[in-house]
């Protein structure tokens, strides 16, 4: 398979991609089993999808392989040689690399500090980023990413990050990268450029495997995809055969419905809830805009054109220096998150771990955080009341993997996301802000956040959706604006084509 | 082919650990008690306990205090200036208007120093830890401005309700350990059932998803000092009570002594996270040693470096620990 030598002298721990065979590998956390028995092998330079639902024990499988956890049971060989991995370090010495769900960068150092992280070149005790630099603009020559060195990684936004965790893998000299939902966090055009530096790797013998939600990515990027459900290995089987529908019903063992579900029609005499006028951030120009009750509102466009940036400043986050948010005719207090949520704004934010859920904290304190006051008395909190909202909103979102009273830390990516959504479901909002509603959530998960944003928008909630998913957005909304440099550039109503909304995303 | 197993801890030790972690200090302190029951004929008397809670009082207090603001991300190393400062105040007002007010005036002090200690913390940005470092300094300054550098007292006449935290009370402990258990058991439902107690969870875990929930993170932050100078005010008082008085000097270094209770109680210092029966466990801990030095007539000197070695095997266990329950 490996045609072309990517590699370069002197900067890999190991010459060619192993393969690699794990079998009965079992994993327990308390009373769950979250793998069991799981038997597959990775051909060197092949592209290996996994996939299955929320939950199904994918991340462990890739955290085990990358030393990340340890298993209770089971067997690795490498090659045929039975190896032990049992710590990162032990993986990279193997040439395996984990890129996580969450990204594990250092936010105060800067990109090239990040990319050589623990192994900067040196003579003597001296470091010398000189060679460094070198080595840094041959890894962007390989992946034709575009990044700033000196960048502290801290401000960049979270694709870019993404692709630094990637040279810091290759730098690493890894031959078999595992990578978690890559493609979770990035825009159109960063995840077209994600799939080629994957292939260009794979095609140069590094073994990629990689989980996601995204059907249609997966069966045009993978040789051959492992199926996991509820920690079972279902199949390892060629691509090639499978169709989106064939994959999800091995995954959900049923079949499933995942369309967009059809928006009804904003009623012509429905009021206007939201005015935006003239908004105006460090991140964000002139923002202004209407949403009517019931309305979906898209926004479009790449990362960093101000999109996020947009919701924050209208839920008061960031601080404005101009402009004002109405609700319902009246005017909310700039800047103030409180003032906010008493108008009846909810945001749910981009990134679950930075700005959405504590983690430390059990399921359910975070699924009440925002909205303590309305289940408590004279300051205490009403805990049966709670438990019983939690649980009924919990269902309302599939969320499953984790008693309420276990920390949020230890549900799937997918069901943190659902998580999140709860929060804000407790008390259904007047104005809900979405960012990135489905991002990591398996595809009847997604099926099923859809649907609830319909339903609240049918029932008057006026929603803006942020999504870097094209498909997303058009389906979802009856309107699309679209960003560029902080400003909104364009308008579209539903019957936009994808074409049209990404040509004005990325003119000039 | 042979191969090698890629880890296998049995299911049951895994539980073990768990548990352990949780409430393994508590078999900690069970064990040391133990000991002591044994190797002592003095340790199981009540006389010995009401002793044991006498001691524990003041860094009770304070450790009931270090557990609110470690929990919600924030130090407070000024706790035992503002103690010394409002035990103070607390004499100056006695000798003048009598010891009620006197007690009430340096509850107020205590509370009112703590507020500014929050507002400088909370409006400055500046590392909680570097913050109260400074305003310690300036409120010990303080102390020795008001009283001139000397020990201050109430009138003779006064000392014997001054000393009103040493007497017996409630089955035979000292007034000082039964205030000591009330605020304990007061802030421990604080943290445990109220809304301020969740909120002060959140901020300390995550002070941004905190503040994008509506919670007015700086208020809280505030809100933990203010309670932190009524602790150290209460705390004082009983100091002063017990000495017949206060002096600028007083207490000095017991803050670290309260978070050091707090850490090996198994409350994380990254915030977030923990509980206020642990640090009553810590508290206890400390001063069951401490005592068990007396009764046993081992050189004091030692106990330091047992405490040293506890600190250190407590962090290092929730270290040890957490990583296990999470690989
Ligand atoms: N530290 C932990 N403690 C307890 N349970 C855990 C822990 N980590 C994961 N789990 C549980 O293990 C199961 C599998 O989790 P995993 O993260 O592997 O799922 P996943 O397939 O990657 O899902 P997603 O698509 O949502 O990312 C979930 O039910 C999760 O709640
Ligand atoms: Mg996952």
């Amino acid at each position: 398979m490996a045609i072309e030598q990517l590699e370069k002298p002197g900067h890999a721990s190991r010459r060619t991609a192993p393969e690699i065979t794990v079998s009965g590998i079992g994993k327990r956390y308390g009373a769950t089993q979250v793998l069991k028995d799981v038997t597959l092998s990775v051909i060197p330079g092949e592209i290996h999808g996994i996939m299955g639902e929320n939950g199904a024990g994918k991340s462990t499988l890739l955290k085990i392989l990358g030393g990340a956890i340890t298993a209770d049971s089971g067997t690795m060989e490498l090659d045929g040689h039975p190896v032990r991995i049992t710590t990162p370090r032990d993986a990279i010495s193997h040439g395996i690399s984990l890129i996580s769900q969450e990204l594990a960068l250092i936010p105060n150092l800067s990109v090239l500090e990040n990319v050589f992280l623990g192994r900067w070149s040196n003579r003597g005790s001296l470091l010398s980023p000189n060679r460094d630099s070198e080595h840094f603009a041959r890894l962007l020559e390989e992946t034709g990413f575009e990044l700033d060195p000196r960048a502290t990684v801290g401000n960049l936004p979270i694709g870019q990050q993404q692709q630094v965790e990637i040279l810091k893998a290759l730098a690493r000299g890894a031959k078999v990268l595992c990578m978690d939902e890559p493609t979770a966090v990035l825009n159109e055009a960063e995840k077209e450029k994600l799939l080629q530096v994957v292939k260009r790797l794979a095609r140069a013998g590094t073994t990629v495997l990689i989980v996601s939600h995204y059907l249609e990515e997966v069966l045009g990027l993978v040789d051959r995809v492992t199926i996991l459900r509820d920690g079972q290995h279902i199949v390892t089987e060629e691509a090639a055969g499978h169709t989106p529908e064939s994959l999800v019903r091995l995954m959900v063992g049923r079949e499933v419905d995942f369309l967009i579900p059809d928006i009804p029609q904003v009623p012509s005499e429905a009021e206007t809830v939201v005015r935006v006028a003239g908004l105006t951030s460090a991140k964000v120009k002139d923002i202004s805009f209407e949403v009517r009750r019931g309305e979906i509102l898209g926004i479009a466009g790449l990362v960093g054109s101000g999109r996020s940036e947009t919701l924050l400043a209208v839920f008061g986050a960031d601080r404005t220096t101009g402009g004002h948010v109405e609700i319902n005719g009246r005017r909310i207090r700039p800047s103030s998150i409180r003032d906010a949520i008493k108008a009846g704004i909810a945001l749910i934010p981009e990134s679950r771990k930075e700005q959405g859920l504590v983690m430390s904290r059990p399921v359910a304190e975070n699924i009440a955080l925002s909205t303590l006051p309305a289940r408590s008395w004279a300051g205490f909190v009403k805990a049966q009341r709670e438990r019983t909202a939690v649980k009924d909103v919990s269902k309302s979102v599939d969320l499953r993997g984790a008693r309420p009273g276990q920390p949020v830390a230890n549900l799937s990516g997918g069901n943190q996301q659902k998580a999140l959504f709860a929060k804000w479901l407790l008390n259904p909002p007047a104005v809900l802000l979405v960012d990135e509603p489905t991002r990591g959530v398996d595809i009847a998960a997604k099926a099923r956040i859809h649907s609830i944003i319909v339903e609240l928008a049918a029932k008057g909630t006026a929603v803006i959706v942020v999504s870097s998913e094209l498909e997303e957005v058009l389906g979802l909304s009856h309107r699309i604006h679209v960003m560029r440099h902080g400003r909104i550039v364009a308008e579209f109503d539903r019957n936009a084509s994808r074409d049209e909304v990404m040509t004005s995303a990325f003119l000039k | 082919m042979t191969t090698t197993s890629v880890a296998v801890p049995s299911t049951a030790e895994k539980k073990f650990n768990l548990n352990f972690k949780d409430f393994g200090i508590v078999f900690g302190l069970a064990a040391i008690m133990l000991f002591l029951a044994l190797n002592t004929g003095t340790f199981l008397t009540g006389r010995n306990f009401i002793n044991l809670f006498d001691q524990a009082a003041v860094v009770g207090l304070l450790a009931a205090a270090a557990t609110l603001c470690i929990i919600s991300g924030v130090f407070d190393l000024s706790s035992t200036a503002t103690l010394a400062v409002s035990a103070i105040s607390g004499v100056m007002i006695t000798q003048q208007f009598g010891v009620t007010a006197g007690f009430f005036g340096a509850l107020l002090v205590g509370a009112l120093l703590g507020t500014i200690t929050g507002l400088i913390v909370v409006s400055t940005r500046v590392n909680s830890f570097i913050g109260t470092l400074a305003v310690s300094i300036i409120y010990r300054g303080l102390a020795i401005v008001i009283t001139g550098g000397a020990i201050v007292a109430p009138l003779p006449e006064q000392l014997a309700s001054f000393q009103t935290w040493t007497w017996p009370s409630l089955f035979g402990l000292t007034a000082g350990s039964v205030l000591m258990l009330a605020m304990t058991t007061v802030l421990g439902i604080v943290l445990w059932r109220t809304t301020f107690g969740r909120r002060i969870y959140a901020v300390g875990g995550n002070q941004e998803a905190a503040r994008l929930s509506g919670i007015r993170t700086g208020s809280i932050h505030v809100a933990v000092f203010a309670i932190s100078g009524l602790c150290s005010a209460m705390a004082g008082m009983i100091l002063a009570s017990r000495a017949g008085s206060a002096q600028p000097a007083m207490a000095i270094g017991i803050e670290l002594t309260a978070i050091a209770a707090v850490v090996i109680g198994g409350t994380s210092i990254l915030g977030g996270q923990g509980a206020m029966w642990r640090a009553f466990v810590g508290v206890m801990i400390l001063t069951v040693i401490s005592n068990g030095f007396n009764l046993l007539h081992w050189d004091t000197t030692y106990q330091q470096v047992v405490t040293g070695v506890l600190i250190l095997l407590a962090v290092a266990a929730d270290g040890l620990f957490f990583r296990k329950s999470t690989r």
